[in-house]
């Protein structure tokens, strides 16, 4: 279990706007080893987007080492990136980010359908495993509009899953989402981390990062803190214990 | 990435936006169904031009005055009186390329038999005229040279003639009818020829030897113009260069003069109103390449619009893996199978709509293979070339601003 997934050293990214440089990284370097829980804190401003842009492939370091799953990122295309975040990534966004007007098993599917290598019988089943992992197997042909939010969410989780990826991104997976589905959705990455699955979750929200279990802080582009949860909390506790409302 | 894949994937896209998707079509079908229907109209009315006038004769030559200065005055052809029985005796004996020649003097007025009367007009021919004109005698018989030579008072007539002049349906031949108070005995019924295109009754005519004419009716010397027919249609040429030099010699013209007259050819007519069909087809048909042109707009329109509203999409389709080149793929290919399936039906109903215009409105149409193929070629290079900038738009967006799109 101790395969490094994610090494990053010194990583700088800087943005020009206008005339002036914007310091965004200012050298962060870390590791993340398989199946571990990280969640990344930070206010707004801290470089938390930006690092997160950097680890999903979509943005590439000004200078620094990223190397995912072994690959070293600097080296690649535009295409490659592509096929990297198709292959080793899975994304899961803070708007869900599903196809209107399409069943839950086709937003599922979508990105086997940008890799030639998977047969359409093979897509389908492989969507088909992704919905049950979450739970929504019986959700299959209804579309966004048709199911709530966290159900939406876990439509969006089981696209992530669909191509196995090494690693699933979140991106404020539950600022979306009222307290009762954010711990739901929570309650499943915490299983899915059981299962073995890696996760990467970018929050500002402190009790989420109290699920993980390990955290970093980013603040002005430095990490100022790099420490593991002491007694990882689980979200099913709070789902048991959350106030009923009497109304 | 495969081409089924990027298919079913525009296809997917398509079918989340079906009434946009099919008024986009609208635009296409539209333009490829009035290029199809404007082509078949003009082709078809070229095509029964041709058929007409070769059915008077492909081998046929026209000879007629040219109008000409009197003092000054340009007269009026009619009234010229250039061409005489002489110049056709000339042609018929002097010119090797000339098969037959027939004179033509010709009356208008009312022709009356028994209480009926009919205006219409009687042609003085002779003989060979029936060969020139590719007509023919359904009964009884055309009159002989000595019926031409004694000016002997026969006619043949045609259909609409005896429609409205025998209403009892009784045969007319040996019954006496009177043009201009002169009594002519039908010998002869003329086979039906029918309209020809130019809304002319070709059976509303009499045929009656030239001499009786320019004697008994019109009491001239000359004659009004010269049918002749050619040995055959390649001799046409041949034969209008003989018979100008022997008019201009019988006639006495210097060099410097111009022609008194005028020949013209059958092929040389049908060439004209080609000419003139044609050009209306092109016209027809570039006022409906013009909304081909505007539907092909409609889609660079539709397509402008999506790529915006689907920004976010297009963020995502790249965040999971999906390539510039997936992406402008994607956007093509939605356009060119818009424009291909609008092509497809709009070629249906061009066709269609061509059949539909010759049975309601009686018109000749004729759809072309190649207007088809030429249309559905075009339609692609619509759906190619109006969707090409707007696919480029989308594959450059930045997938981190597009995810970030609101």
């Amino acid at each position: 279990m101790d395969e490094i997934i994610i090494k990053i050293e010194n990583l700088k990214r800087d943005f020009l706007v206008g005339s002036e440089t914007v310091r965004a990284l200012r050298g962060v370097s870390f590791e993340l080893k398989k199946g571990e829980f990280l969640t990344i804190m930070g206010a707004s401003g801290s470089g938390k987007s930006t690092l997160l842009n950097i680890l999903g492939c979509l943005d590439k370091p000004t200078s620094g080492n990223y190397f995912l799953d072994g690959v070293h990122m600097a080296s690649l295309s535009k295409n490659d990136l592509a096929r990297l975040r198709n292959h080793k990534i899975g994304f899961v966004f803070q708007s869900f980010n599903l196809l209107p007007r399409t069943s839950a098993l086709e937003n599922v599917e979508l990105p086997l359908l940008y890799n030639s290598k998977v047969s359409s019988k093979e897509r389908k089943e492989r969507a088909l495993e992704a919905l049950k992992a979450v739970d929504l197997i019986d959700r299959m042909g209804h579309t966004p509009s048709q199911l709530s939010g966290g159900q939406q969410q876990r439509v969006a989780i089981a696209r992530a899953l669909v191509n196995d990826p090494v690693m699933i991104l979140a991106d404020e997976a539950t600022g979306n989402l009222d307290s009762k589905t954010s711990y739901e959705v929570m309650d499943l990455f915490q299983s899915l981390n059981q299962k073995g699955k890696t996760i990467v979750f970018v929050t500002h929200e402190p009790d989420i990062a109290t699920l993980s279990k390990r955290t970093i802080t980013l603040r002005d582009g430095h990490i100022i803190k790099d420490s593991p949860v002491e007694n990882q909390k689980l979200a099913k506790w709070f789902l048991e214990n959350l106030p009923v409302n009497g109304d | 990435m495969n081409v089924t894949n990027l298919t079913k994937i525009a296809l997917m896209a398509m079918a989340r936006n079906k009434m946009r998707t099919f008024l986009t079509m609208l635009g296409i079908i539209i333009g490829v169904a009035s290029v199809i229907a404007m082509l078949a109209i003009g082709q078809g009315s070229k095509k029964s031009i041709q058929a007409e006038l070769s059915s008077m004769g492909t081998n046929m030559l026209f000879i007629r005055p040219n109008s000409d200065m009197q003092g000054g005055v340009r007269m009026d052809m009619s009234s010229m009186q250039s061409l005489k029985i002489e110049d056709a005796k000339l042609i018929e004996k002097s010119c090797p390329s000339v098969a037959a020649v027939s004179p033509l003097v010709s009356s208008n007025g009312q022709v009356i038999s028994g209480g009926k009367n009919w205006p219409t007009s009687i042609q003085g021919v002779s003989s060979s005229f029936l060969s020139i004109r590719n007509i023919s005698v359904k009964d009884g018989v055309m009159f002989s040279d000595q019926d031409v030579l004694r000016a002997n008072k026969v006619c043949l007539v045609g259909k609409t003639v005896i429609t409205n002049l025998f209403t009892d349906g009784s045969s007319p031949i040996g019954k006496t009818i009177r043009f201009k108070g002169i009594p002519f005995i039908v010998i002869g019924v003329l086979s039906e020829k029918g309209q020809n295109n130019f809304g002319q009754d070709q059976d509303d005519i009499i045929l009656a030897p030239y001499t009786t004419i320019q004697k008994r009716v019109l009491a001239i010397q000359h004659v009004q113009s010269i049918y002749a027919s050619a040995i055959n249609e390649n001799a046409s040429t041949q034969a209008i260069a003989e018979i100008t030099k022997a008019l201009r010699a019988s006639h006495k013209l210097k060099d410097s003069d111009d022609d008194d007259f005028e020949v013209r050819s059958q092929s040389e007519m049908i060439k004209t109103f080609s000419s003139v069909t044609d050009m209306l087809t092109a016209l027809l048909a570039s006022v409906a390449a013009i909304s081909l042109v505007v539907g092909g707009i409609g889609i660079m329109n539709i397509m402008f619009v999506s790529v915006t509203e689907r920004t976010r999409e297009i963020g995502l389709r790249m965040a999971i893996g999906g390539r510039e080149i997936d992406i402008m793929f994607q956007f093509l290919l939605e356009a060119v199978i818009i424009s291909l399936v609008g092509g497809i039906i709009g070629i249906i109903l061009g066709v269609l709509a061509s059949a539909g215009v010759s049975t309601i409105m009686n018109w000749p149409t004729s759809v072309s293979s190649m207007s088809i193929v030429l249309s559905f070629l075009v339609c692609v290079a619509t759906g190619v070339f109006f969707g090409w900038y707007p696919a480029r738009k989308a594959s450059y967006l930045d997938p981190i601003e597009a995810l970030r799109y609101e």
